[in-house]
């Protein structure tokens, strides 16, 4: 049982954002598997919920038009896993929320909680930022449409505004044509942990798959929020594919980052690994883009 | 301070129900004080032992955090579901008592509807994505060892492979 | 014959139904809500207490603060047999809830409401005004003049300090040509994780008070919480039914004194205590972690001359199980490597911190880890391969240790060794890992391990039985010895059939504990429960039986020397006619116009023997040195538990004994911090046990001499597979690496500290 004032279950994103709207101090609840915990630890408690757990119109992946991938706020991780669309495109993506938790979470999870909580650790988070997405809220003035970057204001708090929900997530077609991508969660076991340092590269080769034409790699736990390590992209776009620049790539992320001593893992130590996963990353990702790296 | 309640329709281990139920509960709240299905067990109450896992509509879910109003025209099924018409026992229940993948026996609900889905999926899959599949779970006294046998075996047998089952 | 086969647990076809009853599924719905505050400051005393906010709460009944124990019934909470020699009585230093706070979640209120919700609101709304004092959470620290003190009866906090001297340590180190070597080692704070919470109910009867709870040792809890409400011990009824798991924490007597006293002052109402996850971890026990110091002087044929141990044991706040965990181990170190001149330090000591009390293994896995890091230390410091050097000290064939009289009989850890070594292919890849390079390196480790069954003679060994014949001829047995989830019922059974001669099936265990009607016995500990309840079940069974033939003598005119019960049915030996079955005497006997019987049997057995119980595991990993990262890729306990009651269950035990090994030497860690003494990571997320992804396939191997003091062969095995998996990883780690890691869990952080400091990343 939990401590909840009052809940509200929303049966549209319009219902949502009146709802919102009628109940200012109210929470949204997505699938509940932050909420719901935060409540039982008394840090939500009391409070108001607002459910958009049933409105199904925001689950599912489709394209746009402009040939863009929506994700709905409400995917849960093992859709977006099994998603052919994800699979086809940015599987990374798919491969990294399946690392979230463990099965059942990743049945319950939602990639628009995911990212609405702001923190850090997200696995999905990482991955939307080294693809440049671009999230969609909807509002009682309409809809906008924000790069991640700038989503995340700081650690736990995102850009929503009373009366807004985050109602999808796209990866723009510019972003992911083209392009390979590789995740390592790095945590203290193989399942139901959150990542110590999540680190998510992508790269785009040239024909010949010699010259990375464009890299971009991104981390979680490198800092308050999720971040590019874009020294580091700025080394390796345009280099060929060599073990030196994937070296000289791998320490630039310690110009970007700036992880913090925890109980979780020390400054040192989180240093320390992000270097060695953006050398791995990268270099699976060459390999998935049809690449070799002479060893 | 008004108590705020909803009736919620669903169905139940193939029987359609409804109850009132306080929209505070959790699912596990409702299984296990509505409907007094005990096999749904807390070990957390935030989503970390998978003990209180049961299906819904097909996928596996720790009810204790999911709201008992979400249940709301879905199909749940419970381990005191799996029972067949005469109350005869399903090969995976049947196979974590010949493989001695019970010991306390307070995690082993949770893991058999987990292993459920798996089954239902009707394919073989290697041994690192069962180990995948069924890690949802935290069991503390059989070092999950026979908890996968059970799980391979089941699988294999159901895919007509005999004797590969035989030599998990 | 039962015994030595493979046969279905009893209990096994309603736990896959989902129909085994634990204590939350007995309780009553329209219990009260009982949940505890905790402090908030690792040391100090509470000063006032303002509930008035927290009594409003709608559904809040009452908030019973410490100030409301206004008799003071100090309690010891060790789930040890009670001794009658005061000397040997365990430390009272327990309030159902205190005033004097030592450590950060000390139980200091507690708030009863109708539903969950409104206690937890009213948890949140008392306000605590606290005298704050210096705090210290470290060991070492805690014994230097001018800590912080804990108790007053204890000064430099050290709760006690033993000593073993053998031989003349100072004298024999000055032999000419040693090799000296030495280390710290240390293990960390762990907690036993059953996936079952504590929890507990309390409901009064008349003038007696009834407590269902989920414990290991239902009469010992019936002796405490009659201590604790100083209430007379036979007012107390304790309810044990099935239990989620209990390793130990629930071999403690935790909050069914507190749920019985709030069921007290609310004239008798039923209460239910479900302690949250949280406070499983931080206000339950934990096991000891133990730093210790060892010395060897080395001859240089391999030999030791002298051995020296200082082991320092962080009990927490309170005494619970107290200095027997580090006694134990300090027990067996000159033991399991036997040499002329030793001497041991072993000091328990108190800390303001989480309370440590009994974990499976008791003080052997933190043992075994500081001796067998050491031997792996001494072995390579000496050029000598880690098993021949192993194989020449340890413990010989006929060793007896004068005080408990236990003996090896047999050649076990040879045995052991040699079981293992073939079914991982041991020579071939430790001589293939030799001397590797690269950034991921392979190794492969070895330890054994030195438990023995059972308490005596420190302790009292009783077991009592019961068995009763029903008209068909099948039989209720009842033990003191508690089902734990290890199965005990079904070895019970097994035995019970072979000794009376019945089929199986017509044995019924009761598995239920119920200190009204269930015979004395001290529960589930020691590795303990096939052991001793195997005397009273053998000599209860021949006690039947007896009966039982001596009624068939007067039914059938046969002397009972001539007549046998085999396979339920009474037998003329002589012929091998059968002659009734056993549910025919037994309804004559209840029905009888002219010798009516309830044929019954009940009997104590004390036991004044113990058994040594040894093994060995062997540990394969993959080191990814830039990842800091150990995989395990495979694994093999041995174990010679004498004659196994049932393979398939003693498997099963095994696999669980290394899981938590696995955990204890990879990823386990309670942390506190520094400022405030408030544990860091108490919940199942940022706790590390091993998921069913951090696990290779496990192998769990036997040898089976039989233990000749053990009424069916047998002895422990519950605790030792966890003894000596960790030690077994840390040297597969050292062989792949060449790093020693002497602070468990071989973790990424520690393994980062121990790569950097020597110069390897």
């Amino acid at each position: 049982m939990y401590d909840i004032k009052a809940l509200y279950e929303a049966e549209s994103v319009e219902h949502a954002i009146r709802l919102l709207t009628e109940h200012p101090e109210a929470q949204i609840i997505a699938g509940g598997s932050d909420v719901l915990v935060q409540m039982r630890e008394g840090k939500r408690a009391g409070k108001e919920l607002v459910s958009i757990y049933g409105i199904d119109a925001m689950r599912g992946v489709r394209y746009e038009e402009d040939g863009a991938i929506r994700i709905g706020s409400l995917t849960s991780f093992s859709h977006i896993t099994k998603d052919p669309i994800i699979k086809k495109h940015i599987n990374v993506l798919g491969e990294a929320v399946d690392m979230v938790g463990g099965p059942q979470i990743r049945n319950i999870g939602t990639i628009g909680g995911n990212t609405c909580n702001g923190v850090t650790s997200a696995d999905s988070a990482s991955t939307l930022f080294a693809w440049d997405a671009i999230v969609e809220i909807t509002g009682p003035k309409g809809g906008r449409r924000i790069p991640i970057h700038d989503f995340y204001i700081s650690a736990g708090k995102v850009d929503l505004r009373p009366g807004e929900l985050q109602t999808a997530i796209l990866i723009p077609k510019i972003a992911y044509e083209g392009y390979r991508g590789h995740y390592i969660k790095y945590a203290m076991r193989n399942a139901m942990d959150i990542a110590t340092t999540g680190c998510s590269v992508n790269v785009r080769l040239s024909a010949d798959k010699k010259i990375m034409e464009d890299v971009r790699i991104a981390y979680g736990v490198a800092g308050p929020v999720p971040m590019r390590a874009l020294s580091a992209e700025g080394r390796a776009k345009g280099t060929p594919v060599a073990k030196e620049n994937i070296q000289t790539f791998a320490q630039a992320v310690l110009e970007d980052i700036n992880p913090r001593d925890s109980w979780r893992a020390s400054r040192a130590f989180r240093r320390h690994i992000a270097v060695v996963l953006a050398e791995r990353a990268l270099k699976e990702s060459i390999r998935l883009a049809g690449g070799e790296v002479n060893e | 301070m008004s108590r705020q309640y909803k009736v919620v329709s669903c169905t139940i281990n193939g029987k359609k129900v409804e109850k009132t139920v306080d929209v505070r509960a959790s699912l596990t709240d409702m299984l296990r004080d509505d409907y007094r299905l005990t096999s749904v067990k807390k070990g957390c109450e935030v989503g970390e032992c998978g003990a209180c896992n049961v299906l819904i509509d097909g996928e596996c879910f720790n009810s204790c955090i999911y709201l008992a109003v979400w249940a709301q025209g879905k199909e749940i099924l419970t381990l005191e579901g799996l029972a067949g018409p005469n109350g005869e026992i399903s090969d995976i229940q049947q196979a974590f008592i010949d493989e001695a993948a019970v010991q306390c026996g307070f995690c082993t609900p949770g893991f058999i509807m987990s292993a459920v889905e798996i089954l239902e999926a009707k394919r073989e899959f290697s041994d690192d994505e069962i180990r995948k599949l069924m890690s949802g779970h935290l069991c503390r006294c059989t070092g999950y060892e026979n908890i996968f046998r059970a799980v391979k075996k089941t699988m294999l047998r159901r895919l007509g492979k005999e004797r590969e089952a035989e030599e998990v | 014959m039962y015994v030595g086969k493979k046969v279905t647990r009893v209990d096994a076809y309603d736990k896959v139904i989902g129909r085994t009853r634990y204590t939350d599924d007995l309780c009553d719905r329209g219990a009260y809500i009982a949940q505890v505050l905790h402090s908030t400051i690792a040391h100090g005393k509470v000063v006032s207490m303002d509930v008035s906010e927290a009594e409003k709460i709608p559904g809040v009944v009452k908030v019973f603060t410490c100030f409301d124990v206004k008799e003071k019934h100090y309690f010891p909470t060790a789930g040890h047999p009670w001794s009658t020699d005061p000397g040997h009585q365990d430390v009272a230093d327990r309030l159902v809830l205190t005033e004097d706070v030592r450590f950060y979640g000390d139980d200091i209120a507690a708030v009863v409401a109708e539903d969950e919700v409104s206690a937890a609101q009213a948890l949140r709304a008392v306000r605590v005004e606290y005298e704050e004092y210096p705090f210290v959470l470290d060991v070492q620290e805690a014994m230097k003049d001018g800590a912080p003190r804990l108790h007053e009866k204890y000064p430099n906090n050290i709760l006690k300090h033993t000593t073993i001297q053998k031989g003349n340590y100072e004298e024999a180190i000055k032999e000419p040509g040693l090799t000296k070597v030495e280390g710290w080692y240390e293990t960390p704070t762990v907690q036993h994780c059953h996936i079952e919470n504590f929890i507990c109910t309390a409901q009064m009867e008349g003038d007696r008070i009834t407590v269902v709870a989920s414990t290991q040792i239902p009469h010992i809890v019936r002796r405490v919480v009659g201590q604790a409400l100083g209430v007379s011990w036979g007012k107390i009824r304790i309810i044990k039914p099935y239990i989620g798991g209990g390793f130990g924490n629930k071999q403690d007597v935790l909050y069914e004194p507190l749920c019985a006293w709030l069921c007290m002052q609310l004239g008798g109402h039923l209460v239910k205590l479900d302690i949250p996850r949280e406070d499983t971890f931080v206000s339950n026990r934990v096991r000891h972690s133990i730093r210790s110091h060892i010395i060897s002087w080395v001859r240089p044929d391999g030999t030791y001359a002298a051995r020296k141990l200082e082991a320092f044991s962080d009990q927490g706040a309170y005494a619970s199980h107290g200095h027997s965990i580090v006694a134990k181990g300090a027990g067996a170190f000159p033991q399991l490597y036997p040499c002329e001149n030793v001497e041991v330090d072993a000091y328990t000591v108190f800390t303001n911190k989480s309370v440590a009390g009994a974990m499976r293994g008791y003080g052997i896995p933190q043992a075994m880890w500081a001796v067998e890091c050491h031997t792996e230390d001494v072995a390579a410091k000496m050029g000598i391969d880690p098993v021949e050097f192993r194989r020449r000290n340890l413990m010989p064939v006929g060793f007896t240790d004068p005080f408990s009289k236990n003996e090896l009989y047999d050649d076990t850890f040879n045995q052991c060794l040699d079981k293992a070594m073939e079914a991982i292919d041991y020579e071939r890849k430790y001589k293939e890992y030799q001397n590797q390079d690269g950034e991921i390196r392979r190794g492969i480790g070895v330890s054994v391990f030195w438990y023995n069954t059972a308490v005596w003679p420190i302790s009292l060994e009783t077991s009592s039985c019961r068995m009763v014949l029903n008209q068909d001829g099948s039989l209720q047995v009842q033990l003191g010895e508690t089902e734990i989830g290890q199965g005990a019922d079904t070895a019970f059974a097994q035995m019970t059939a072979d000794v009376l001669g019945v089929p199986l099936g017509d044995v019924h265990v009761i598995s239920c504990q119920d200190t009204d009607v269930t015979p004395f016995g001290t529960g589930a500990y020691a590795s303990r429960q096939t052991y001793t309840a195997g005397f009273a079940i053998r000599q209860t069974a021949l006690l039947l039986r007896e009966r039982i033939l001596k009624y068939a003598h007067e039914l059938t005119r046969m002397p009972p020397y001539n007549l046998d019960i085999v396979d339920g049915k009474i037998v003329r030996t002589t012929d091998g006619r059968e002659l009734m079955t056993l549910g025919e005497l037994s309804t004559e006997a209840l029905y009888s116009l002219t010798n009516s019987q309830h044929l019954s049997a009940e009997s104590t057995a004390q036991i004044k023997s113990n058994a040594y119980s040894f093994g060995c595991t062997i540990a394969e990993v993959e080191v990814d040195i830039p990842m800091c990262r150990v995989k395990l890729l495979d694994i093999v306990n041995v174990h010679d538990a004498g004659k196994l009651i049932n393979p398939a269950l003693a498997e099963t035990q095994v696999h669980g004994g290394m899981s938590m090994g696995i955990g204890f030497g990879l990823s386990e860690r309670l942390m506190f911090d520094e400022k405030t003494g408030r544990a860091l990571n108490n919940n199942l997320l940022d706790y590390k046990i091993s998921t069913f992804m951090d696990h290779p396939r496990l192998k769990a191997l036997f040898v089976e001499n039989p233990e000749p003091t053990s009424a069916f062969g047998t002895k422990s095995l519950g605790e030792p597979p966890a003894c000596s998996v960790a030690p077994a990883i840390r040297n597969a780690v050292y062989q792949a690496t060449g790093v020693g890691v002497n602070e468990a869990p071989v973790n990424p952080h520690n393994l980062f500290r121990r790569l950097k400091e020597e110069h390897i990343i």
